[in-house]
């Protein structure tokens, strides 16, 4: 079936068979790679990207299921090409990143979950952070530097 | 600021990953390419009856389904593991046949039959549940010490009693004697979990043939292409070794289990060929969890005596090491060599004894994983040390304390000879970043919100640098374990560094940068580090056991010693000055107390133009070495845990965890203390969260994310993360290592605490609330019996 829908602010449209999930039609039909699959269970959050302005785990959603949706990646988080994403700069400048394969959907996170408390004018503690990366895993960092790079992050959303 | 060595440099690597830029093998796509998936035992033990594949075939898009037999009939080899360890009694181990497809048996869930090749994905997997497998099911063994029991149902032919080996070290006699005389003897059953690896990236896999080269690509996830290389070429005969490429681009995390070439490796070259078109596989989770080569499972008792002054007088270990259903490529190493040569921790231990036998069971293959076999060590003598300590009713730091090597060389009563160190000063520095004296007044103020709160060390060591070539040598390693660099300056001053080392999250790009930046005093933005490549980097032994640095960077500093040499010369030549008036600095090469100079890039220059260089010296700037350590290096570091523990729920939280580290010579704060921060969660999972879990029919339990608890953010506490360094006088750097100490000397830290806290000496990893609750309905049932 033949769907359609923005990504990174970009009109698509791909002929994909019905049970493409929307992580496959990113990464193979789109062939943008920075969205990764992780594990079958939606828990590792490599795959998350925006879908219309909220945080989704691409593996579990069928890209039928965006037809007509404004879909963010990875790709489509900084403003230019030399002009990173304030959360990109955070996870650069804290080291919240070793291998970098949980990286994108763990910023994709990250920046959801900062413009939904700053939203809601809700204070983003560590307790919430910590709380909020329930659905994403990393192997490599503890935790630690993401969850500094996430309250740095925050900082520079605010200011940015 | 300075960007040289100790500098916190930003990540060079990150700009790719933060933006989505990074390539890993699932990332790439290969022209007509096709996909493969594979037909896996569902038995942890059966007969294959046959093999109908004819309903996968008639399938639209299915280009194949191929075969154990076929694979063997094209003389692909066995799969083997390359470190042989002899017994006891002089014989070598009972090493059975791995055939990257199975043939007549199957031996442990996940076992691969068959590759099914295919135009998609999907396709490829229904195709692969299309094929009918008939199995004659044959009794199962999961347990190590289950499998060595008599009447127990054999692997492979030719390891009876699934025995692979019973290996020892040390001096059995005078340990016992040395036993019998202690003042006190603490006597343990102590058992190592088994942990799956998890790197994040799932292994992955393209294999490309081309017909008119009689060439072949391997991309594939590992944390050495060259060692894959050459085991892929010299024994598993799939191509010859200059016909063979093997890439490992972006890597999503190793944690050793990217070390071993798979079957799958294996039967995507050999399908390539067959089919002539790209073969791609990428594992799933559960895949994963089926297939990569597990951690740990170790099952021990030890004794350790003590005289009347708590000075230890002997240690003796008895371990069974469940090393699967068949031998991974250092498997044998892992529970011998890399394990209780580790077992005189950070004491002076006279006597000590260890046997282990290594045993086949019905479950996937064990091999390293972050620490291999030093985890195992380290959890043994500290949770001794610390139960011992309490036995006797003295502090437990001060006995570990009373107990430390103190001078060095050390050298151990099983083969390693301690080069440097400062126990005491890690201890220390722990104990005040810890505030172990204001402990009593946190005990008593959790105890008042009903928490039992308590704390644990562990004192750890351990061995990096992976190794004199000659020495491994001696103890059956089949490969060297040097590493290689090459160091080319561009005639524009750039410089590459090409290094047999692999980044897959240690941050290469950048403390690679970093050592080259200091030596010739340039930015590191004019450094590229090459990497990963068998058609760019030479030859290299890869990335684990903490090798990188200690290793690695030393081959760099060698070739770099030879550049420095020749950019002397040659600038000597053109200012007409002695070579040893010659310095470097500042982007330039000068003459010492004199204005006469030539810039960096200008030397480059002349030295590819060759218009005006020493006569009889070659053009070019480009100098390779070799490196081979001379000793193994020993980062050692004091850990202290505390922990909070509601006794009604068994539930427990890590409240604070203090490292204070001793790595040698640090390249990178930012970096270290990252690598620190993961060793330690992995080592918190391993004492609080993670178990692989089979039943008695060899299937695996804990075989996804809804099974096996990964740790996430809201299980682990912030790290205090510090260093007391003593420089190694091994190499060049004076490095040590730290990607797993982290990891190694964690767990017991967190499990003394815990039983600290719940007065219970008697806890097994991993400590889940339940079992933290039992644990402590044992003491209280037995405090109400008296």
């Amino acid at each position: 079936m033949k769907i359609a829908m923005t990504v990174n602010g970009k009109s698509v449209s791909r002929d994909v068979p019905d049970n493409t999930l929307l992580v496959e039609y990113i990464r193979d039909h789109l062939r943008l790679t920075g969205t990764h699959v992780g594990c079958d269970t939606s828990q590792c959050g490599a795959c998350v990207v925006h879908v219309d302005g909220r945080a989704m785990k691409s593996c579990t959603m069928l890209a039928a299921s965006a037809s007509g949706a404004q879909v963010t990646t990875v790709e489509g988080l900084a403003t230019s090409k030399d002009e990173l994403h304030p959360m990109q700069v955070a996870f650069k400048e804290n080291h919240g990143l070793q291998c970098g394969f949980c990286t994108p959907g763990m910023i994709m996170t990250a920046t959801d979950m900062v413009a939904r408390y700053q939203g809601q004018g809700k204070e983003l503690t560590e307790e919430a952070i910590r709380h909020e990366l329930e659905g994403n895993i990393c192997r490599c960092t503890g935790y630690h530097n993401i969850v500094k790079s996430i309250v740095d992050g925050a900082s520079k959303m605010t200011t940015a | 600021m300075s960007e040289g060595i100790g500098a916190r440099v930003l990540r060079k690597e990150d700009k790719r990953f933060i933006t989505g830029k990074g390539r890993y093998t699932d990332d790439i796509i290969e022209a007509n390419q096709a996909y493969a998936a594979f037909v896996r035992s569902p038995h942890a033990h059966a007969r294959i009856v046959s093999v109908d594949a004819s309903a996968a075939l008639a399938m639209e898009g299915v280009e194949t389904v191929l075969m154990g037999p076929e694979l063997v009939a094209d003389g692909i080899g066995n799969i083997i593991c390359g470190w042989g360890v002899t017994s006891k009694d002089g014989s070598p181990m009972n090493m059975g046949a791995w055939s990257a497809l199975a043939t007549e048996k199957v031996r442990y869930v996940g076992d691969a039959v068959a590759i099914v090749v295919a135009d998609s994905k999907a396709l490829a997997k229904s195709a692969a549940e299309a094929v009918v497998v008939e199995y004659e099911e044959l009794p199962v063994v999961v347990g190590s010490v289950e499998a060595l029991a008599e009447g127990a149902p054999q692997l492979h032919e030719n390891a009876p009693g699934n025995l692979i080996f019973d290996w020892e070290i040390g001096d059995l006699a005078p340990t016992d004697a040395a036993l019998a005389s202690a003042a006190h003897v603490t006597e343990m059953d102590i058992t190592n979990n088994r942990l799956a690896p998890n790197p994040m990236e799932p292994r992955s896999a393209i294999a490309t043939f081309n017909e008119a080269e009689d060439h072949y690509t391997l991309y594939t996830t590992s944390q050495n292409p060259h060692v894959a290389r050459l085991v892929l070429s010299a024994f598993y005969n799939v191509a010859p070794e200059h016909k063979l490429r093997v890439i490992a681009p972006d890597v999503g995390g190793g944690f050793g289990s990217k070390i071993y070439i798979y079957p799958e490796e294996i039967a995507c070259l050999w399908a390539a060929m067959k089919c002539g078109r790209s073969v791609k596989w990428t594992s799933d989770r559960t895949e994963a969890f089926l297939t990569d080569a597990h951690g740990r499972d170790h099952v021990s008792t030890a004794k350790i005596g003590f005289d009347k002054d708590g000075k230890i007088v002997g240690l003796k270990v008895n371990t069974k090491a469940n090393l699967g259903a068949y031998m991974s490529l250092f498997s044998s190493a892992v529970p011998t060599y890399l394990y209780a040569t580790l077992l005189s921790g950070q004491y002076d231990i006279a006597n000590i004894y260890c046997d282990v036998q290594a045993v086949y069971t019905n479950t996937v293959p064990v091999d390293a994983y972050r620490g291999a076999g030093r985890p195992e060590a380290c959890y043994l003598i500290e949770r001794l040390m610390e139960t011992a300590a309490r036995e006797m009713g003295v502090d437990p730091a001060a006995l570990r304390a009373k107990n430390f090597v103190k001078s060095f060389p050390h050298q151990t009563p099983v083969i390693m000879a301690y080069d440097s160190g400062d126990f005491d000063a890690n201890l220390k520095q722990a104990q005040e970043a810890a505030d172990v004296a204001g402990f009593a007044a946190r005990k008593a103020e959790a105890a008042s919100r009903g928490k039992l709160r308590g704390l644990g060390y562990s004192n750890y060591i351990e061995a990096c640098g992976i190794a004199p070539s000659a020495a491994v040598g001696s103890l059956g390693a089949g490969v060297g374990l040097w590493e290689s660099a090459e160091v080319r300056v561009n005639p524009v001053g750039t410089i590459e560094i090409l290094t047999g080392s692999h980044s897959h999250g240690q941050g290469h790009e950048t403390t690679f940068a970093q050592i080259v930046a200091e030596r010739f005093d340039l930015p590191t933005e004019n450094i590229q580090i090459v990497h990963g490549d068998t058609d760019k980097v030479q030859f290299g032994m890869g990335t684990y056991g903490s090798r990188s640095g200690a290793v690695g960077m030393s081959a760099i500093v060698k070739a770099m010693d030879k550049v420095e040499a020749k950019v002397k010369k040659i600038a000597a030549h053109v200012l007409e000055a002695g070579e040893d008036d010659i310095v470097i600095e500042g982007g330039a090469v000068k003459v010492a107390g004199t204005d006469k100079q030539m810039l960096w890039h200008e030397v480059g220059l002349a030295a590819y133009t060759a218009h005006n260089i020493p006569e009889g010296m070659e053009p070019g700037l480009k100098e390779s070495a070799f490196y081979d350590p001379t000793n193994f290096t020993f980062p050692a570091g004091c850990y202290i845990c505390e922990v909070e523990v509601d006794p009604e729920t068994g539930v427990t939280e890590v409240v604070q965890f203090v490292a204070s580290d001793d790595f040698g010579t640090i390249i990178n704060p930012m970096i270290v203390e990252g690598q620190v921060h993961g060793g330690i969660a992995q080592g918190i999972g391993q004492a609080m969260l993670e178990n692989v879990v089979y039943d008695e029919m060899g299937q695996q339990l804990s075989a996804s994310y809804m099974d096996y608890t990964m740790p996430r953010a809201d299980d682990l506490p912030n790290y205090s993360v510090h260093h007391a360094s003593t420089v190694c006088p091994g190499n060049p750097l004076g490095m040590k290592g730290c990607g797993e100490a982290g990891a190694i000397g964690s767990p017991p830290a967190v499990i003394n605490a815990i039983t600290d806290a719940i007065g219970n000496n008697n806890l097994a990893m991993p400590a889940t609330p339940a079992a933290v609750w039992a644990a402590l309905q044992d003491v209280q049932s037995k405090i109400a019996a008296e």
